[in-house]
């Protein structure tokens, strides 16, 4: 197991409320493995990718939990040992290009220091010619043309397909083990997303990386990961194989989600559900998708089902399968 | 159309495209705008300069005749023309008050001011960015809430009532510093530039230099107070909204040190607004110097705009409003020089 999360709640602090946001997350995911975790916008899909790495915003705490790495709980490391999995073995790859590449320094600049931070935790100091010449490959390892320009540009220069190959090199700098991927070709225009989730595929592949896709893209997470987390107002609602969970959706959550999706053989638009993702300063007490659950029991709405193994390689979170 | 008259007429559109020469063409007109309006204002209003510069006890055909030499018997278009061809030929007219040409006055008075106001941006270029990222380094900290209590107070108190505290404080009561004027009694430096500080390095009078010295810091600091609240405050709200952006949190994801991150990463793009803010800044410190300088005894333009006002100085205030717009006028080619070379959008879109 190389990553294993239990009981995680994260809660973000404002001056007048406390927003619950993560409310026990559980995820495995095993050497080598490819995890999806789906689920509507607002779910807490970024929070959970965001703890793993402890990069949080400031105002957010996790007040109980473990997210175990390697066998080690990342939220109680030392700064050394957080710092080397941050450097070389955990990636990220951020939801929005634009947002994540900082617009007052080149991609040069950027992408030096985190070369450079990286080599010096390997304990060899980079001249600038290493440097260069590694920020070249790696630009060149994810099919970015006239890499020299690249790195001379501001990040406003380039376009949204160009900065989400800068972002996906970047990532793979520090990815030697896990490849964390926040909706990745969300923010790209539709004829791009296609060649970015080859490429991402193709690379994971080649280093026989670990992923975790975060993804409201269903059609993407059913092609690309073998197992698949449900998310849903900061709860996972079900695991599964990608192949079960998308053939026999068990919760009625993942029913709805699946149905909802427009298909391109299918006449019409899918239902959606009704309702919206709770409000987290009061969420509900018992399941969090109680209030829009066409099921719902007395007990769905007072206490939290527990974990309920369907079958072998299936789990839900639900009493109707207690 | 031949080929020379071609090449000619490309070099000039290069050179006018370029961002800056259209800035200053364009500050040029708007100085001749101020110009029209502010020497409309100045005749407009009430009361005779004639008379007020004469006293109430001059003969009329005395006044006449004055009124007469200043051309205020003319309709006021004749008067502005007239004083843009002595502008031209570098005279600003005659002050009504010190009976000198207004351009005089101003090249004596203005080095007080320019230097009471380039040794408050020092303080303020300091005050500003240490407390700020103090301020921002540890937000709700004891450290950032002293700094805010300070910012409030110092935003809140006008630069004149600083100045009679600090005055009180260290001139009077500790005795530490001189509490007016721009050198002790005794000490003199031969006029150079007009900036003391300046002429006394370049006689190699080191005595004079630290008494300027001293003599600066409290009017400087009561006016660099307020400008440092405001500007701190800014940096703190700058950096605190940055340092969660996803632009930082990528680089603590990929294990750089905190301090590379926030000294490079995040203070960066936080100082354009507050950079924006300090230029703008000094340039209004030219227009509210004048109580400070009333307060320390301060010989600058400021103190005598004033009093070109109160005794309806005509030319002097021209010339004073004219040097006051030219200040902003170099601000905001400041602001653009300093903003275009820290936010790179800003340097391409040019």
């Amino acid at each position: 197991m190389l990553l294993e999360i239990n009981d995680l709640h994260v809660y973000y602090k404002s001056y007048w409320y406390i927003l619950k946001v993560l409310n026990g997350v559980w995820l495995r995911v095993d050497k080598g493995e490819r995890v999806g975790i789906i689920g509507e916008s607002g779910s807490g899909k970024t929070t959970l990718l965001k703890s793993i790495l402890k990069i949080l915003p400031q105002n957010g705490i996790i007040p109980r939990g473990e997210i175990r790495y390697d066998g080690k709980n990342i939220l109680k490391l030392g700064d050394n040992e957080l710092t080397k999995i941050r450097r070389k073995e955990i990636g990220i790859i951020f939801q929005d290009p634009m947002a994540a590449l900082n617009p007052v320094f080149t991609i040069k600049e950027q992408l030096y220091d985190i070369i450079k931070h990286k080599m010096m935790i390997e304990g060899h100091n980079p001249s600038s010619k290493e440097l260069h010449e590694q920020a070249v490959k790696i630009l060149n390892d994810v099919r970015l043309p006239d890499p020299e320009r690249v790195l001379k540009s501001y990040p406003f220069q380039l376009s949204g397909g160009m900065r989400q190959r800068v972002m996906i090199a970047m990532a793979l700098i520090s990815a030697e083990k896990l490849l964390l991927a926040d909706e990745p070709t969300t923010n790209l225009d539709v004829t791009i997303q296609d060649q970015i989730l080859k490429l991402i595929h193709k690379l994971v592949t080649e280093k026989n990386l670990s992923t975790i896709l975060v993804s409201h893209a269903l059609g993407m997470v059913y092609q690309m990961t073998d197992r698949v987390f449900v998310l849903y107002a900061g709860d996972i609602m079900e695991e599964a194989g990608t192949n079960e969970l998308f053939n026999h959706p068990k919760h009625p959550y993942t029913q709805l989600l699946i149905s909802s999706t427009p298909r391109l053989s299918s006449v019409g638009v899918g239902e959606g559900i009704k309702g919206k993702i709770p409000d987290y300063r009061n969420p509900p007490p018992g399941c969090r998708f109680a209030p829009r659950c066409p099921y719902v029991m007395d007990k769905c709405i007072n206490m939290k089902p527990g974990k309920i193994q369907v079958n072998r390689d299936h789990v839900v979170s639900c009493y109707l399968y207690d | 159309m031949t080929a020379e008259n071609v090449t000619t007429s490309t070099r000039l559109q290069n050179i006018l495209s370029n961002y800056y020469v259209r800035k200053i063409l364009l500050s040029i007109v708007t100085l001749f705008g101020i110009s029209i309006l502010i020497f409309t204002i100045a005749r407009v209003l009430p009361g005779d300069p004639a008379r007020l510069a004469l006293g109430p006890r001059a003969p009329e055909d005395v006044v006449e005749q004055y009124r007469k030499l200043l051309r205020l018997d003319q309709p006021i278009y004749i008067q502005y023309f007239y004083w843009l061809l002595d502008v031209f030929n570098g005279r600003f007219g005659l002050s009504l008050v010190t009976f000198r040409d207004v351009l005089t006055d101003i090249v004596e008075f203005l080095p007080a001011t320019v230097e009471l106001i380039i040794f408050t941006l020092i303080i303020d270029v300091i005050g500003a960015f240490s407390l700020g990222v103090i301020s921002g380094r540890k937000p709700n900290s004891m450290i950032d809430n002293a700094v805010r209590i300070f910012a409030y107070a110092g935003i809140a108190i006008p630069s004149f009532v600083w100045a009679i505290i600090l005055q009180l404080v260290l001139a009077n009561w500790l005795d530490i510093l001189p509490a007016y004027g721009r050198l002790s009694l005794g000490i003199e430096v031969n006029r150079i530039t007009g900036l003391i500080t300046v002429d006394s390095l370049l006689s190699g009078n080191l005595v004079a230099f630290a008494d300027a010295i001293t003599h600066l810091i409290i009017p400087s600091l009561s006016l660099a107070i307020g400008c440092i609240a405001q500007e701190a405050r800014i940096l703190r709200a700058n950096l605190i909204e940055n340092i969660n952006k996803d632009y930082i949190l990528n680089m603590y994801a990929h294990g750089i040190p905190s301090s590379i991150i926030f000294f490079k990463y995040a203070l960066k793009p936080s100082m354009i607004p507050t950079v924006t803010i300090m230029t703008l800044d000094m340039a209004s410190m030219l227009g509210n110097a004048f109580l400070v300088e009333l307060i320390f005894n301060w010989p600058g333009l400021s103190r005598y705009g004033i009093t070109a006002m109160l005794r309806k100085d005509l030319n002097a205030i021209v010339g004073v409003v004219l040097v006051i717009g030219l200040a902003y006028t170099i601000a905001s080619i400041i602001i653009d020089l300093l903003v275009s070379y820290l936010d790179p959008r800003v340097r391409y879109k040019r």
